[in-house]
């Protein structure tokens, strides 16, 4: 029995969570076809994939916003076995905050007048973790939309990986804020409310009046969407404590992106998400770290001089000054190797203590680049 | 290094992480610089500590003591409004750069996503904002940022596949977006080669003689055997996406070319603490073998 099979037969969503570079859109993709090898039905992978590498290892030139299916030939000629379907979208910030305004703005006015607005682009672009919150709303929209049996989320790169699991309460909290209220009276009666209060006398000193009231237009028109903002975002918030919702947490053995994955797993502890498993990618094979090797080892570095080094020449027809220095670096190097794979093993086990399932995936001869590397990654996932 | 060659030196974070002080193996930096070497000066960028120096610095504010719940508002502001955030870091290291109060003034910046952002604050702040003190403050903190004799952009990456494609973007946004210059690509954790290609084919073939190994010197061998494999396949896998890079940098006009990769070796030691900050340091000098003290002109470098 493996758990992350389980987990990804008896979950609706997933989140794949990490830090930056450990692999965390090729996993997600990973598990997408471990989940369609695994059983019938629609699997959706929503990536980032910033490298756009992901298009071209699942055989697309390109994909969008919108759901593509991977050719199930695609599959066969890749000699990777699926019973389900695999789909994949890509996170597109900028059209889903468009359609975000278009469904929540009340008339075409508004809706026409916010997407001109000159701020609109800057402001979506940076405000309260713009792309984390499109990332969980796009999710809660796909899932509502009912197309799909398992939506897998590859979750942006954030330099906090705290920021996409508050996301949307920051969103709600924004639209509850004094600074919002502020900015959206109207502008008669602030300048009443200005001279008493010595925030805005600074606020207008230093920002400049013009840049205020083209930040003020803005958000009276955003306002008028509050309403339906405020209600998406807490069913989102909802979403990520859902009990059909778990969470992968991906990261290499190495310090900085287990010491992330750590606080991640504690944090979605604390705020009651569930942690289905932790992915350690590109693992050192555990015996490295053996008293077994070290032995040998040991051993041939006595001995790479000796006769064995005559012996393997003989044996390979190969001159024995060559040997001796190929098996003296062989011998001499292990002890790095060892080294850091005694290291993965501890934070492995610390990792392991921290999630119902944990499961590491050795490191692959080279990097993913087509079908049946990921195929092959996907039957690591199903069975370690 | 700097500070090792006798230069007074400023090193700040900018994502509040408290990786810095990890390294230096001090209690968490503050908007205050702390010494944590000497000539080696440390702190942790604060947006609301900033907006309190430049209010004093710059609008004179009477009331301190009301700042308190006024910089929280602020944050709301910051947040909301383009590059506010930014620029408030970013001036404060223009300004101690511009008052030399430090000899070379080192930023780890945030992520490579973010840094575009940090650095092109000033000039989106200045398209954005018509008038007012933020305005007038840019045109200053351009002259530094734009200037290749004061600030450089310090490009790190490691030699694997999404660093390395991030490294390309960054320089191509930093050149279309931003006025300022890269001054190296600094490429970490590189694994040196260990076998010229006669002693490779050796190791291919040396599973041949896997039992004269294994009996003498012990059923480890495949192991030991397997473990140099796989150090090599991932030097030669990291070893291409370095020559990609330094084919883009071939290939890119004359803003970008000529732009030296930097390489520090991987050390298989801890991977933070002063201990690894001394290595690396080390590495570095071998590898610019600076001139003496007294020679090179004050700058500022990013990252």
């Amino acid at each position: 029995m493996n758990d992350l099979d389980n987990l990804l037969a008896s979950r609706e969503m997933i989140l794949v969570a990490g830090s930056g570079g450990v692999g965390k859109t090729t996993i997600a993709a990973a598990l997408g076809i471990a989940a369609a090898s695994r059983q019938k039905g629609r699997v959706l992978v929503l990536t980032v994939d910033p490298a756009r590498r992901l298009a071209t290892a699942l055989g697309l030139d390109e994909f969008g916003n919108t759901p593509t299916r991977i050719d199930p030939a695609a599959f066969s000629d890749a000699g990777v076995k699926v019973r389900g379907e695999m789909w994949v979208a890509m996170l597109d910030t900028k059209a889903g905050w468009d359609e975000l305004i278009t469904r929540h703005a009340p008339d075409a006015g508004i809706r026409d007048a916010v997407l001109a607005n000159p701020l609109y682009e800057n402001i979506t672009n940076r405000f309260v973790h713009s792309h984390e919150y499109l990332a969980m709303e796009q999710l809660h929209d796909l899932h509502a939309r009912g197309d799909f049996d398992l939506v897998i989320v590859d979750t942006p790169p954030s330099r906090n990986a705290l920021s996409i699991l508050d996301a949307p309460g920051r969103m709600v909290e924004f639209f509850g804020s004094r600074l919002l209220r502020w900015l959206t009276v109207p502008y008669r009666s602030r300048l009443f409310t200005m001279a008493s209060k010595p925030f805005y006398q600074v606020a207008d000193r230093v920002l400049g009046s013009r840049f205020l009231q083209d930040i003020a237009d803005f958000f009276v028109l955003f306002q008028a969407m509050e309403g339906g903002f405020v209600r998406r975002a807490r069913e989102v918030e909802a979403l990520l404590v859902d009990p059909r919702t778990a969470f992968v947490v991906v990261t290499t053995l190495e310090t900085a992106p287990s010491h992330e994955a750590r606080f991640l797993a504690r944090s979605l502890v604390e705020r009651h998400m569930c942690l289905g498993a932790i992915v350690a990618n590109r693992v050192l094979p555990e015996e490295l770290a053996g008293g077994e090797a070290a032995d040998s080892a040991a051993a041939l570095l006595e001995q790479a001089s000796g006769s064995l080094a005559a012996s393997i020449a003989k044996q390979l027809d190969v001159p024995v000054k060559h040997v001796r220095a190929v098996l003296t670096q062989i011998a001499s190097r292990f002890d790095d190797v060892a080294l850091v794979a005694a290291r993965e093993s501890d934070r492995r086990s610390e990792l392991a203590a921290m999630a119902p399932t944990m499961v590491s995936v050795p490191w692959l001869e080279g990097d993913i680049h087509d079908l049946a590397g990921l195929g092959r990654l996907a039957g690591y996932l199903r069975n370690p | 290094m700097a500070a090792r060659y006798g230069r007074r030196t400023l090193v700040c974070e900018m994502d509040a992480k408290g990786a810095l002080a990890n390294a230096f193996d001090v209690g968490p930096l503050e908007f205050e610089p702390t010494e944590v070497a000497p000539n080696l000066h440390a702190m942790a960028m604060n947006t609301e500590d900033s907006l309190r120096e430049y209010l004093r610095l710059f609008v004179r504010i009477p009331f301190l003591g009301r700042i308190g719940p006024l910089a929280s508002t602020f944050d709301f502001v910051a947040d909301a409004a383009p590059g506010v955030k930014e620029i408030l870091g970013v001036g404060k290291l223009c300004w101690e750069v511009r008052e030399r109060n430090y000899d070379l003034v080192v930023v780890d910046a945030e992520a490579s996503g973010h840094i575009v952002s940090q650095i092109g604050a000033a000039r989106v702040i200045a398209d954005l904002v018509q008038v007012g003190l933020v305005r007038d403050q840019t045109q200053w903190m351009l002259d530094i940022l734009d200037d290749p004799m004061r600030t450089g952009v310090a490009v790190v990456t490691t030699p694997e596949e999404m660093p390395v494609t991030e490294t390309i973007e960054l320089l191509a946004r930093l050149r279309a977006e931003t006025g300022a210059h890269a001054a190296a690509v600094i490429a970490n954790r590189v694994l040196p080669a260990v076998f010229n290609r006669r002693e490779q084919s050796i190791v291919d073939r040396l599973d041949d003689a896997m039992a004269l190994l294994v009996d003498a010197v012990g059923p480890g061998a495949c192991t030991v055997l397997a473990a140099a494999r796989l150090t090599e396949s991932r030097r030669s896998t990291g070893a291409t996406h370095l020559d990609r890079l330094r084919n883009w940098i071939a290939d890119s006009d004359d803003v970008v070319d000529g732009l030296p990769i930097i390489t520090v070796p991987e050390l298989f030691a801890r991977a933070s603490g002063p201990r690894v900050v001394s290595l690396v340091a080390d590495a570095l000098t071998d590898e610019l073998d600076p001139e003496p003290i007294g020679r090179s002109a004050g700058g500022k470098r990013h990252e």
